[in-house]
């Protein structure tokens, strides 16, 4: 009977490291997904078979099954179904938060009942310690990083200041104490199990609080890394093999994304997480200022000039996901390509709010897929293009980024928009993009600014299009 | 040191090597479907909430702590998969759309 759980478990974690593998690739990815959910499956086949021909399963412990099973299973399927696009960030955090508690619940299930689990010694303590920290702060951070997302909270004033790092090194010391105590006493210490429990949590929020909106996707991709790294405790904790290597996997590849997502922001994993928010910074860093020199214009001189183009470049941003008008926007470059004017998207890697975001919202309109271009793609192009139209986008067009060394922004790759003939960027108001930084693109003279808001500019520029007869044959 | 702990250490240690070379190079367009992936998989913790509760021995708490533990393990791993598969589900069909036209 053994060797038929070894055989599932080895089965089960070969599918899921090509499940990870199957991701990073564009065409086998949806493929992968479901590779690694049979995986999953699989797993815990192998588990219950396990235990159906050693120990069996008591009818009591079926019930208890059964109800975790139809309450997580059917709540997590409704969210999956109902969540828009738009969110899914925030998603991908409470997922995550939701996997933390997970190991916190188990590591505390053994510290308090370490017979059940013939949890003992120094091995069984150090995992449970390590498995509530980390299981803790993941769900903490991820909540508080999901409420910062959706605009439930803000950070308060006092978390901006110098006073935060020694609050978190304060709680970070409960936490170490907490954690001798534990393992000096070889896991029986209620009150040591509660500090660990109170303090992790608390420093999680202390970690994530301060952190700026812009950098919140680098936060919840470590998160995700963390939650491997709880897994991977609970797997000690319960003697799952495995439960490590599967927590492994993840806590490493998600280091690795971590990474891969700072470089695309040319910001460092340090100073994501105790640089705090990058607006905080950019007042007192120049680069403010106000605007002089800027040029609006009308929809209708817009859809003029989009008429006698040959090529345009759509620079779609967040604001564009927040009117919802990745639609609408479909219909406006329908109607161009129809017309025999060429059109291609440039994709900042951090466009949306998270990388591959704002592919994931395009794709949602039907844009064809090649015609998303990243950003080392389309830059060398723009010199040959004649109407970039900007969409919800800032920062990441903000030509401070390389030529003033003084700028917060400066070092961050952007898009060179500013080289096309003409630059059309559509903005509900002058109001600052995420980082509070001036965009010293709006006041150049072949930018045109065009107020409104994306999904009505739009929806009035496809009128005009219209009306023009673009695209009708 | 007992031997099942080395053991357990060395699947630690091979499964973060794997980890490590498993995502070397991802483009851009997968990152948020790929953490979501991931995040799936990390509730991979339903192994620990299930032995948690076959191991309770009828204790109440234990199957109940067991129990809140699988839920929120199986809303992480069912929700993750599913969201996972609607935003990768996006860029599958557009070759097949391409052919209709």
């Amino acid at each position: 009977m053994d060797f038929l759980q070894y055989a599932i478990d080895l089965v089960a974690i070969l599918l899921l490291a090509l499940g990870i593998k199957g991701l990073s690739k564009v065409r086998s990815a949806r493929g992968a997904n479901q590779l690694a959910a049979v995986a999953m499956a699989l797993a815990v086949l192998g588990l219950l078979i396990h235990y159906l021909g050693t120990t069996g399963i008591s009818s009591a412990a079926w019930t208890w099954i059964i109800g975790g099973t139809v309450v997580g299973g059917v709540l997590g399927a409704i969210t999956a179904q109902r969540v828009p696009m738009t969110s899914m960030p925030e998603t991908v955090a409470l997922f995550n938060g939701c996997g933390g508690m997970s190991s916190l619940l188990v590591a505390l299930a053994a510290a308090f009942f370490p017979a059940a689990f013939g949890a003992s010694g120094m091995v069984a303590v150090v995992s449970i310690v390590i498995s509530v920290f980390v299981g803790a702060i993941t769900f903490t951070g991820s909540i508080v990083a999901m409420a910062k997302l959706q605009g439930w909270l803000s950070t308060p004033a006092w978390m901006q200041s110098k006073a935060r790092h020694f609050v978190n090194i304060a709680l970070a010391v409960a936490c170490l104490v907490a954690a001798v105590d534990l393992i000096a006493k070889g896991g029986m210490s209620v009150q040591g199990l509660w500090l660990l429990v109170i303090a992790s949590s608390l420093l999680g929020i202390g970690v994530t609080l301060p952190i700026g909106g812009a950098d919140m996707p680098v936060v919840i991709s470590l998160l995700n890394s963390y939650s491997g790294v709880a897994a991977a405790a609970a797997g000690f904790v319960v003697g799952s093999q495995l439960l490590i290597v599967a927590g492994a996997m993840v806590g490493a590849a998600g280091l690795i994304l971590t990474q891969v997502m700072c470089n695309g922001m040319n910001r460092s994993l340090v100073s994501v997480l105790f640089g705090g928010a990058l607006g905080a910074s950019a007042v007192a860093g120049g680069g403010g200022g106000e605007y002089t020199n800027i040029t609006s214009c009308s929809v209708e001189e817009c859809a003029l000039t989009l008429e006698a183009a040959e090529r345009v470049v759509i620079v779609p941003g967040y604001g564009l996901a927040v009117a919802q008008a990745q639609h609408t926007l479909r219909e406006v470059t329908r109607s161009l390509e129809a017309a025999g004017i060429e059109v291609t998207y440039a994709i900042h890697p951090v466009a949306g709010r998270m990388p591959g975001h704002m592919n994931v919202l395009l794709a949602e309109a039907d844009v064809p897929y090649e015609q998303l271009k990243e950003m080392d793609v389309i830059n060398p192009e723009f010199p040959a293009t004649d109407v970039v139209l900007v969409l919800g986008a800032n920062d990441v067009v903000n030509p401070q980024a390389k030529t003033d060394p003084n700028s917060p922004l400066y070092g961050m790759p952007v898009l060179d928009v500013q080289q096309a003939r003409t630059v059309f960027v559509v903005k509900r108001g002058m109001s600052a993009g995420y980082s509070g930084i001036k965009n010293d693109l709006f006041e150049l003279a072949n930018t045109s600014m065009v107020f409104g808001d994306a999904k009505k500019v739009l929806g009035d520029l496809l009128g005009e299009l219209k009306e023009l007869g673009v695209g009708k044959k | 040191m007992d031997s099942i702990f080395v053991n357990a250490l060395w699947v630690l240690l091979l499964g973060s090597l794997l980890g490590l070379e498993l995502i070397g190079k991802v483009p851009p367009t997968l990152h948020t479907p790929l953490m979501s992936g991931a995040n799936a998989i990390s509730g991979i913790t339903v192994l620990a909430a299930l032995t948690a509760i076959i191991k309770s021995n009828g204790s109440i708490p234990l199957l109940v702590l067991g129990s809140v533990s699988l839920g929120f393990a199986l809303f992480n791993v069912i929700g993750g998969f599913l969201v996972t598969d609607r935003m990768l589900a996006m860029f599958s069909r557009k070759p097949a759309r391409k052919e209709n036209r």
